[in-house]
């Protein structure tokens, strides 16, 4: 039974990977992904024509710096979120706005099935992309400003590799549940950014409830967020880590649940 | 007599959508062979079919599917394919790549698929345009292709929705010779269509829905034999119409004789056809006149239909 499973989550694998990253779907992705690299390529190229980076900027630690402030604000807290929201809460919404969702309704696969199958290719695809992302602009700011270590560096890379998957994770599982419960997911996608966002001057008990917070341990640099954010006590990485996978585990049932309910109407017959 | 795990069971199901009525307290036991669901828009058609494969869940009853829940996919889809009239495709998928991705998600090796695939595609006549896209197909290829997507895993039990839609008349006959293979192979295949006349070609069976009711089950001929308050039709062809047309006039269950328009014979309406046939022997021995042939004018499912549904609707 379960080799079927895994063959079923194969199949759904190879046709919505290629939704995702190869379809006209994949559009807002692609233009979200190259938001950060250009703005990337900007900085080393103003740089280079300006003659030199910026003092606070100079040196193996400046491009660390440089990197830390570009990935959370950049990345993690804009572009990363908004390629989640999209590809995941079309997941099933985009299906049934496509009215294509039959197809695997009409597939002798269990319905919790499709939704692992379909949270993993979503999972898979943002990951890829934004991994690169995260390489390209890692690797350039470092090449042109500097490097410290090699194993330093790689100690880092894959600490913000690791937030890359962690944050699809997350939020992902977030919204593809939205997708499934709301009609408009956009205003609860909006919300969430400018909870997350504001995650550093919420109180200690709210802070808990973001997927930032959790992901805080695994910055291999923290940014200053101003004198009025309120510091909280990061949770320990062997917390935080399986907590994130429970978390999202336990938002995949909720989903299997939803879709186990879920109709299709095909006319008004 | 056909066991129960052997047939597609509603025990008293109702679905509503909201305040509106889809279908209320139907009870079906359809057995193998070709069944046709048979209503006006808005009937329950559809509905049933959904129900029948999970797509909707009912609001009160059960279903069996061979003895399987429709909320069991994984059983039930290995064993039940449905043609949805619903038009939509994955884009830029060609016909191949459509059923090869269903096959996959099935949990097929690719072999198997590869296999079942070409088979499915062969069975429906599409070979020549597997590889094009399934977005350049005309309306009767991407029924094809769809009806092909419903057999490709063989299942015993076929539900199509309109299947012959948008079909050319060559297409139309391999289509409903294909079925008829499928269906003297034992499989049961459901099908609805507003194509009255092809409907009584294939069908082994009608269910006449009318505003979410069964109205009638059965083979048309015991349906129309029990709608024992319409007069019957009979046509009589024969070598003295005029005659027999005065004799038959005289019997008490005639409502109404007209000499037919090619004036070889008489189109008769009786209330009571079990009396009538008694006497009409009678009166053709009596009169001498040699008859060619005696068939009911009016046991097809257009006839009932109208009965049954239009009549119903009017008065």
């Amino acid at each position: 039974m379960k080799s079927l499973w895994w063959r079923q989550i194969q199949g759904i694998l190879r046709l919505e990977v290629r939704k995702s990253v190869l379809s006209m779907r994949a559009l807002p992705l692609y233009l979200l992904a190259a938001i950060p690299v250009t703005v990337t390529f900007i900085v080393v190229a103003v740089s280079t024509i300006v003659g030199e980076p910026p003092p606070e900027f100079s040196g193996p630690s400046g491009a660390t710096s440089l990197f830390a402030i570009l990935f959370q604000l950049g990345i993690l807290r804009s572009t990363l979120y908004f390629a989640v929201v999209w590809i995941f809460m079309n997941l099933f919404r985009g299906e049934v706005l496509d009215r294509s969702l039959h197809y695997y309704f009409l597939s002798p696969i269990r319905r919790d099935v499709l939704v692992a199958g379909k949270f993993a290719s979503a999972w898979v695809s943002v990951s890829v992309v934004f991994s690169v992302v995260t390489i390209v602009c890692f690797g350039a700011l470092h090449v042109y400003f500097g490097s410290a270590a090699l194993t330093n560096l790689t100690g880092q890379l894959f600490a913000y590799l690791a937030i890359v998957w962690m944050a699809c994770l997350g939020y992902g599982a977030i919204f593809m549940v939205a997708g499934l419960f709301m009609r408009n997911p956009v205003i609860p996608a909006v919300l969430i950014f400018f909870w997350e966002g504001g995650n550093a001057f919420l109180p200690g008990l709210l802070k808990k409830f973001s997927v930032i917070f959790y992901l805080q341990s695994l910055f291999p640099i923290d940014i200053s967020k101003g004198p009025i954010e309120i510091i909280a006590e990061p949770v320990p990485l062997w917390i935080g880590i399986p907590g994130f996978i429970v978390f999202s585990g336990l938002t995949l049932l909720l989903a299997g649940f939803q879709i186990r309910r879920m109709e299709i109407h095909y006319t008004d017959d | 007599m056909t066991p129960a795990s052997d047939r597609l069971v509603f025990d008293n199901v109702s679905k509503f959508y909201g305040e509106v009525l889809g279908i209320n307290r139907v009870d079906l036991s359809i057995p193998p062979g070709i069944t046709s669901l048979v209503g006006p828009n808005g009937s329950g058609k559809t509905t049933i079919m959904n129900l029948m494969t999970g797509l909707l869940r009912p609001s009160q009853g059960e279903i069996r599917m061979l003895g399987i829940r429709p909320d069991n996919p994984e059983e039930l889809f290995r064993n039940v394919g449905y043609c949805t009239q619903f038009d939509s495709f994955p884009r830029g998928a060609s016909g191949q790549q459509f059923l090869y991705n269903y096959l996959r998600v099935h949990g097929h090796t690719h072999a198997d698929a590869t296999e079942m695939t070409e088979r499915a595609i062969e069975r429906v006549g599409l070979t020549h345009a597997s590889t094009r896209r399934v977005a350049g197909y005309s309306k009767g290829m991407r029924q094809r292709i769809k009806l092909a997507q419903a057999i490709c895993h063989e299942p015993a039990v076929l539900i199509l929705d309109e299947p012959l839609n948008g079909l050319d008349p060559m297409a139309r006959a391999e289509m409903i010779d294909l079925f008829r293979e499928l269906s003297a192979a034992g499989q049961h295949i459901v099908i609805s269509s507003h194509i009255l006349h092809e409907v009584d070609l294939i069908s082994d069976q009608v269910i006449l829905l009318n505003e979410g009711y069964v109205v009638a089950e059965g083979d048309i001929q015991s349906v129309r034999t029990e709608m024992s308050g319409r007069p019957l039709q009979i046509l009589v062809r024969c070598d003295k119409p005029r005659l027999l047309a005065s004799r038959v006039f005289e019997h008490e269950s005639t409502v109404e004789v007209r000499i037919h328009e090619d004036g070889g014979g008489i189109l008769i309406s009786t209330k009571d056809a079990d009396s009538f046939l008694i006497a009409f022997n009678r009166m053709v021995l009596d009169n001498e006149i040699r008859v060619a042939s005696v068939t009911p004018a009016d046991a097809d499912v257009h006839a009932v239909y109208q009965y049954l549904i239009t009549q119903e609707g009017e008065a």
